[in-house]
This record gives structure tokens, sequence and C-alpha cells, in this order.
């Protein structure tokens, strides 16, 4: 029997990961896979424009050598929408106006739909008065919660407005 | 980045044995993998602890032990930090971001290296990363370095948050390495640069970190308080973690700790000496911030840090002591 080769899923399907330790886990998405979705900012995670979920939890693929993620499950901008499937989150973003030139994007969805779970698991922030306390969503907790994207463009609060529908809407269901 | 080869380790005795060969341990990587990439590191071997199963958080008599690989977020996320060493998840949410903190683990972030730029440049003289070349920040851009605790071969800070409140909660730091386990208090941990800035902590060559134990909590009011450029994702010009308990109107016990201030996070008994038994008001405060930093001394560009730290620490202690 062949050995097995170190896998990671990615947005549901197995992919070997690469032999050169060096590739980081972004390169590896970006050039590799051709998943060009994700996106590199700073190179440094300084942006976290290439922000993606692994296991559900967001981190900045730029840092991460792509040979440390055998077995474990990666989730792209790809695999949260496509342009005829738009997720929730995508939607808001699109009519609430949460970008200019797109190209933070990516990574502040895959880090908003990180941040909800985050809320949902009762993970306080800098700014939780209590850090014992089940948070509470105000706008200055999601600017906190989404202050590892960096946006360019500055389209900071149509950004928070759009997850402020999606939040709402979650919490109505 | 240069050529390595990468192991990855299943248990604390693989790791041990392939950093006794010369392996250098990577574990969230945030900051390794950054420092390969500009190669101000460039180890030939690296070896992953991320599965050493050094990842629970359990309790520990009256206290509890944070394994090396509990990520940042996981402690902060933890509900008895939470409610009894609320300091520490403060600290850990002050630093980087959401995305950094599910990476970052409680042994990396104690080996984080400095911010200082030079250190980053490989075409400037740092002390710290090409000994004897010189250090180009103490008549370059040093507004963000330290102004206690520094040398002529280095005024670089130990930049992170998470090591200050633990500083403060008197913390242990357990390691094991080729001379068999050690505690460290955390006190004892950090190294100012003296004549040797390479090593910015006593941690000997193949000596892995497995936990942090705290002790039993004190229940006093606990605050830190992180003071930057922008409001979030930026490391501390100066920041302090307090715990404060109070009786009668007194301030019976307190711990302080300092960061980004000295070279390494920064605690002085004589501080909490001139304010145990005596009645909080603004005097005592800026009497306490005057034996914080009498001898501090700033290189220019940081000479803001020393006014800014007696405001932070009289804002924290306002804070702390208000019961
Ligand atoms: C943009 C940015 C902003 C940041 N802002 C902040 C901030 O505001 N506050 C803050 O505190 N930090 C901040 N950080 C730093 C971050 O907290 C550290 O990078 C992180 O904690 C390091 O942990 P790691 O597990 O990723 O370490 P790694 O990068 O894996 O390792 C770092 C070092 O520790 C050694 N090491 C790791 N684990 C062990 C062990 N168990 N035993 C012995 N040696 C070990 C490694 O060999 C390496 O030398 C920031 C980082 C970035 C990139
Ligand atoms: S302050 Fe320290 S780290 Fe910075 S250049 Fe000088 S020697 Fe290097
Ligand atoms: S590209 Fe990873 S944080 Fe900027
Ligand atoms: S939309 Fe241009 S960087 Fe955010």
């Amino acid at each position: 029997m062949a050995p097995t080769l170190p896998t990671a899923h990615v947005n549901g399907q197995p992919q070997t990961l690469p032999l050169d330790p060096r590739r980081t886990l972004l390169d590896w998405l970006r050039h590799d896979l051709g998943l060009t979705g994700t996106k590199k900012g700073c190179d440094h995670g300084q942006c976290g424009a290439c922000t993606v979920l692994v296991d559900g939890k967001r981190i900045n693929s730029c840092l991460s050598l792509a040979a440390l993620h055998d077995g474990d499950s990666i989730e792209t901008i790809e695999g949260i929408g496509t342009p005829d499937a738009l997720a929730p989150l995508q939607k808001a973003f699109v009519s609430h106006d949460g970008y200019q030139c797109g190209y933070c994007t990516p990574g502040q969805i895959c880090s908003a739909k990180a941040l909800m779970a985050e809320l949902a698991q009762g993970w306080p922030s800098a700014v939780s008065a209590d850090v014992a306390a089940r948070p509470i969503p105000t706008a200055e907790e999601l600017r906190e919660r989404m202050s590892g994207n960096l946006c360019r463009c500055g389209a900071y609060s149509n950004i928070i407005a759009a997850l402020k529908e999606v939040i709402g809407a979650e919490a109505l269901a | 980045m240069k050529p390595f080869t990468l192991d990855h380790a299943a248990n604390a005795a693989a790791a041990l044995s392939a950093m006794g060969q010369g392996a250098t341990a990577i574990a969230g990587g945030t900051n390794l993998v950054d420092l390969m990439k500009l190669q101000v590191a460039t180890p030939e071997r690296l070896v992953s602890i991320r599965r050493t199963g050094l990842d629970s958080i359990v309790p520990d008599g009256t206290g509890l032990r944070i394994g090396a690989l509990v990520t940042n977020a996981d402690c902060a996320a933890d509900m008895r930090v939470r409610q009894d060493w609320p300091l520490l998840a403060q600290a850990i949410l002050a630093g980087a971001s959401p995305q950094l903190r599910n990476r970052a683990t409680t042994g990396g972030n104690l080996c984080q290296r400095t911010r200082c730029g030079y250190f980053y440049d490989t075409t400037q003289a740092c002390n710290k990363r090409a000994p004897g070349s010189g250090c180009a920040a103490r008549d370059g851009f040093n507004r963000i370095h330290a102004v206690l605790g520094t040398s002529d071969a280095c005024i670089a800070t130990y930049p992170g948050d998470m090591a200050v409140a633990l500083l403060a909660l008197d913390a242990v730091v357990l390691t094991e390495g080729p001379f068999g386990p050690r505690q460290i208090p955390l006190a004892m941990f950090h190294r100012e640069p003296g004549d040797d800035p390479t090593r910015d902590n006593v941690l000997q060559p193949g000596e892995l970190i497995t936990a942090v134990r705290l002790p039993a909590p004190t229940g006093g009011t606990q605050v830190y308080r992180k003071v930057r450029d922008r409001a979030s994702y930026a490391f501390a010009l100066v920041s302090v973690a307090a715990d404060v308990t109070m009786e009668e109107g007194r301030i019976a016990r307190c711990a302080l700790a300092f960061g980004s201030l000295g070279t390494v996070p920064w605690r002085d008994s004589a501080v909490e000496a001139a304010l145990v038994v005596e009645k909080p008001s603004p005097a005592l405060f800026d009497q306490a911030a005057e034996i914080l930093l009498r001898q501090a001394r700033g290189f220019g560009a940081n000479d803001f840090k020393i006014p800014l730290a007696a405001r932070a620490l009289a804002a924290t202690l306002a804070q702390a002591t208000k019961g």
C-alpha cells in the first residue's frame, strides 16, 4: 500500500499538501490550487486579506506553513458562496456597498463568518466591559472583532452595516 | 525563506529529541514564519510542536495550568480564566487580531521577538540579530523602544501583552529540556539585554516550554490598560497590568506590571510597596510613578514614554482602586 500523502480538505475536496515546507497556506491556495479569491495584501500578518477558515477558525494564511495543515478542513471565499449562489454575508456586502475595490472583501467575509461563530460561542473581546459575560454584538464590539481586517478603501462603516444586518437576521431566525 | 526540513512531533518527547539535535520549535508560526520570510531567522531544521498534546487547560491545585500549545484565543475564551484571572484574558484580547490569536500559542507568545524595525531589516546594524554590528536604533527611529532596562548594546522592548499580565499574576513557566524539568517564575523568564541581546529569555538550547502555571486567584480588581497608536491591532506603546485588592478604602495588596516600557515585562516591588496600606489619591499615584521611572532614560523619539507611563499608571490605578 502506498503511504498516504499529507492531505487537507479545501472547500470539501481532498488536496495533497505541498512537498516544499516553505509553501505558505496562502501561496498554496493561490498558486497551486488556483483559488485566487484569497488575497495577499502584506504577507506579514498585518492586514487580514489572506484570512481563511481552518476547522471553522479564522487565521492569516500568509503566516501559516501549508505543510502544517495535514488533516485540516480549510474553507476559502470560494467555499462560502458563488456568484450564482451568494451566501447571506456576501449578499449583505453587496447591498450595503461593503467594499470599493474589493481586494480586502474575501478576507472580510471569511473573518465575518468566523466572528459570528465566536459570538455564538460567547467569546469576549477587548471592548467587552466584563470578559466573563456573554458578549452583546454592539457596533463597537463588531468593529473591534473586525479589526484584524484592514480596508485600504475605508469601507468600514458599510462593512459593519452589512454585518449588523446578517447578525440581526440570525438573532430573529 | 531559506530551505529547511520540517518534522512533526507527536508528543513532547519527540519534540525534545528533535530540539536536542538542533531543530527549532514552530508552534503557531505567526512570529517565526514572518522572521523566516525576512531571513532574520534562518533555521535549517524545524519541528512542529502543534500536535504534541500540550494544548489543554487543567486545574493545578488552586491554580490553573495552561498548556504551551493552547492558543491565545482558546485561553482568553476559557471561562475559568475569564472569571478568576480576567487580567490574562484582557491582556490577550488586547493583543494582535482574532486571526492571529487563533494561531498564536502560549509558549510562542512568551518567546515572540522584539518589533524593533532594525532587527527586522537585515541591511541594518543590530546587535540582537548580528552580534557586534552595533545598534541602529540608539540614534535612529526609536519611538517604540524601551526606557527601562536598556544597555549600550540594545534598547529594544519585549513587545507582548500576555506576559505582562502573567507577570502581575505571579505565573510560572514550566519547561522540559536536556537538563530535566524547570519551573521558571515569569519574573525571571525574560532577560535584559546587557552585553548579550541575542538571548531574549533564559531558555537553554533544546528547552521546550510545556505549560504556564497560574497560582490561586487573588480575587482582586484586575485591569489591563494598553496605550497604542490606534485602538486595535497594534502593539503597545505602554501597557499597565494591575491587580489590586482594597480594604476599608486603602490598598491592601497590589501587583503592577508594565509592557513595552522596559526591555522585558517590567515589575518593580518598590512601586507596589509605596502603594500598599495607602489611600488612593492622585498624589499617591504620582509618587508611585516617580519611583517606577526614577531610572528611566529616553533616547529621543521615545522620551514621551516616560510621562505617558506615569499617566497610564495613574489612570489604571484610579480605575482599579475605585472599588
Ligand atoms: C501583525 C501582528 C500584530 C501583533 N500584535 C501583537 C500584540 O499587539 N500583542 C502581542 O502580545 N503580540 C502581538 N503579535 C505577536 C503574536 O502574539 C505572536 O506572534 C504569537 O504570540 C507567537 O506565537 P506562535 O505560537 O505563533 O509562535 P511561533 O511563531 O511559532 O514561535 C515564536 C518563537 O517561540 C518559539 N517557541 C514557540 N513555542 C515554544 C515552546 N513551547 N517552547 C519553546 N519555544 C517555543 C519558537 O521557536 C519561536 O522562536 C502580533 C503579531 C503580528 C504578526
Ligand atoms: S534596539 Fe536592539 S533590536 Fe533594535 S537595532 Fe538595537 S540591538 Fe537591534
Ligand atoms: S496577507 Fe496575510 S495578513 Fe496581510
Ligand atoms: S474595498 Fe478596497 S481595500 Fe477594502
